[in-house]
């Protein structure tokens, strides 16, 4: 019976591209349509994908691995009070709870304040936060280190959204924010983290202030690279007095990363 | 000015043409959140009658957002050509349905009035529109672009190949291109969304592009979808441009949000204006758009999402694009939340551009956190296609690895195309007969052999 099929679908002669590339490509067809093979493997992927929506983030493990990171670090809540709600009102997702707030001031009380704030965010993922947040924040603290960074401590915000960011910044009186937040799960990537840094944070800032690090985990941006570049971002930030769309990142990609264009093989010599 | 009407004894009343409108809006989550929609069913449909007794000429005088303080109202004023609008300006909302319905409206006549109308009155119209209206009207309209090939043509549907990779490598990115011309995507444009909007990235992207083009000698045209002000500075620095890329949204505070202003797109249509890298025509501007920007960007005004979006495409026109693209599904569900408000949205996105004389093409999309399948998307395609649509997406098996989404994939441009008999540009169907990609006998059936220029570019990779 197989062999009747396989000689029904018509094999794509590219299928060696896949090792440079995730997408779904070389799939074949049936007729001018999807095979029955990558149509029910789609299905599946986007079954997981919603499971992993769902997910809720898993603080008490998060904590310890911060404070055994020896990392001053406190869980707050935005004010959408479960998934639901977080997922049909953005707008609380983008703020502190009452209690959250309280606590965020109590701390900033009588504090200097701090050059950078890194708030850690659930998003739309958590997975992404409890697979990418420790290895990240392992390999940019010597650089924040030896360039002399003055960190405030790490606050985990629970159904947060990006602007969430703003308004710890902003209680915290940090120069700078960074947030560290799950993305929306695709398909081939339930894990992808996202780095937002915002110079001088106030609650209703909008995404042109920000400056974005998109799909850092190991099989997207490696943390060498996103450390790289929120390097260059939070040191021009910091030396123009600027974030956002003013501020173009000309960071050279490190050499490992990718190969000239005209290397490609569409574009190889003949 | 204020409305009523009155049913059963009970009289519905409406402060606003702003409140009016949102009110009679069909219901979606993005216009409960912003706390415009109406309270129940039967206030939407009192909304929607004491809409369709509106006459159409309030709308020139009664401005949903402030016309003082929002340059995108004054643009929908002061460029209103009241020549054109003159064969409908004696109608109510409900008459311009009729009319729109009846055969007084046509491709000629559709084309004629569109600089007469405002997007508050298509939008309007499409409140009061079904599905099976939003369809048959936006069917009759004929919105025809050019660059390097001929986009928009009756009978025909364009594909953007939309490659896109996690950290834009370009044997990946080239990978997807590949696989996306031997199913034969790409016509309307060749379009990456950068993983970076960052100067030196964008350059490489590119100038890969526009090589592949030329290597291939394909009628087409290439975008890297980055920042306006990014793509200005690219082609300062000599990068090889064909279209400018932005997104853009309905009020001047919902584009400040994305750090833009009709200034900054003028300077970047001048720009690749310049460039004079078209061969059959000039419109060098893509643009996106999606209902919700403007208030996740808390720059609504009150109004809702759907006026909001047709206000986007008074922006664009103003720049004759070659392509503007409504990401439908993108934003998430407290916008759109489930299947349903998508396809309805996704109709009357492309029924208002249509109506306005914009290249209106559609991301028929959702994320994983809406409730939303495969299903639903097959549904808004064969919709979308049967009514017209300029474009869609191609993207390999459907799954977009870097904007972490789904759109149409190769596989269901084809299904479109073959389900209703639709081709692709006249120019890109000519390459793809002549490269063997599709085999001479039909110009829906791909060859089952690889093309020879395609066989070399895969003998590189041994």
């Amino acid at each position: 019976m197989s062999n009747d099929r396989e000689a029904i679908v018509v094999a794509n002669p590219w299928g060696q591209l896949r090792q440079h590339t995730p997408a779904r490509i070389a799939l074949g067809r049936s007729g001018i349509s999807l095979p029955t093979g990558p149509h029910l493997e789609f299905q599946l992927a986007h079954a997981r994908a919603r499971n992993a929506v769902h997910l809720e983030l898993d603080a008490n493990k998060l904590m310890e691995g911060l404070t055994a990171r020896g990392y001053d670090a406190l869980v707050v809540h935005s004010a959408a009070e479960n998934r639901p709600v977080y997922l049909q009102r953005p707008d609380k997702g983008r703020r502190l709870d009452a209690a959250s707030r309280a606590t965020l001031e109590a701390r900033a009380a009588g504090v200097e304040p701090a050059d950078v704030v890194f708030v850690v965010g659930d998003g739309l993922s958590a997975l992404a936060i409890e697979e990418n947040v420790l290895p990240f924040l392992d390999a940019i603290k010597p650089s924040l280190a030896a360039d002399g960074w003055k960190t405030g401590p790490i606050v985990v915000v629970q159904q947060a959204r990006v602007a969430v960011g703003d308004e710890v910044g902003e209680v915290l009186k940090a120069k700078m924010v960074v947030v560290l937040i799950g993305e929306r799960p695709g398909l081939s990537s339930p894990d992808s983290m996202g780095i937002y840094m915002t110079l001088d944070p106030r609650t209703g800032m909008t995404d042109e202030s920000r400056n974005c690090i998109s799909n850092v985990r190991p099989e997207g941006m490696s943390y060498a690279v996103a450390v790289h570049k929120l390097l260059y971002l939070m040191t021009e930030a910091k030396k123009r007095g600027m974030s956002g769309v003013l501020l173009k990142d000309e960071a050279e990609t490190l050499a490992s990363n990718t190969l000239p264009a005209s290397q490609n093989f569409l574009l190889g010599a003949d | 000015m204020s409305y009523s009407y009155s049913s059963g004894g009970h009289q519905y009343r409406f402060g606003s043409l702003r409140e009016l409108m949102a009110k009679a809006t069909p219901a979606r989550s993005g216009d409960y959140l912003a706390s415009v929609a109406a309270g129940d069913d039967e206030e939407r449909v009192a909304a929607q009658m004491a809409l369709s007794n509106v006459p159409l000429k309030q709308f020139l005088v009664e401005h949903v957002v402030p016309y003082e303080t929002d340059e995108v109202t004054r643009l929908i004023i002061d460029e209103h050509d009241a020549k054109a609008f003159s064969v409908v300006s004696h109608l109510t909302v409900g008459g311009f349905r009729d009319w729109l319905l009846s055969e007084a409206a046509n491709e000629k006549s559709l084309a004629a009035l569109a600089p007469g109308l405002t997007p508050e009155m298509a939008a309007a119209v499409s409140k009061i529109c079904r599905v099976q209206d939003l369809i048959l009207i936006a069917q009759k309209c004929r919105v025809v672009t050019k660059f390097r090939n001929t986009i928009g043509l009756k009978g025909r549907l364009s594909t953007r190949l939309q490659p896109n990779h996690p950290t834009d490598d370009p044997t990946g990115i080239a990978a997807s291109i590949f696989d996306g011309l031997m199913y034969g995507s790409g016509d309307a444009v060749i379009g990456i969304n950068p993983a970076t909007d960052s100067i030196p990235a964008v350059m490489t992207l590119l100038e890969m592009l526009h090589e592949v083009i030329q290597r291939y000698n394909i009628p087409t045209q290439s975008c890297i979808l980055s920042h306006v002000t990014t793509s200005i500075e690219a082609i300062n620095r000599g990068a090889p441009i064909d279209l400018v890329f932005q997104s853009i949204a309905g009020t001047e505070a919902a584009n400040k949000s994305f750090g833009i202003d009709l200034n900054v797109l003028r300077e970047g249509h001048e720009a690749a204006l310049s460039l004079q890298r078209g061969t059959v025509g000039n419109n060098c501007m893509y643009f996106e758009t999606g209902q919700g920007s403007a208030l996740s960007a808390n720059a609504h005004h009150g109004v809702d999402q759907q006026t909001l979006e047709a206000r986007a495409y008074a922006v664009a026109r103003k720049f004759k694009p070659l392509l503007v693209n409504t990401v439908v599904g993108f934003i998430g569900p407290e916008y759109l939340y489930d299947g349903k408000q998508i396809i309805r949205a996704g109709l009357e996105d492309h029924f208002c551009g249509k109506l306005l004389g914009v290249p209106m093409g559609c991301d028929i999309c959702y994320t994983n956190h809406a409730e939303a399948d495969q299903n639903d998307m097959d549904t808004l395609l064969t919709l979308l296609s049967v009514a017209g649509i300029t474009f869609i997406m191609g993207i390999p098996g459907s799954d977009d690895i870097m904007l972490n989404y789904q759109t149409t994939s190769f596989h269901d441009a084809l299904f479109a195309r073959k389900a209703l008999g639709l081709k692709p540009a006249p120019e890109f169907e000519e390459w793809l007969m002549n490269s063997g990609i599709f085999d001479g006998r039909d110009e829906l059936h791909l060859a089952d052999s690889l093309p020879k220029p395609f066989h070399r570019a895969l003998a590189h990779l041994h």
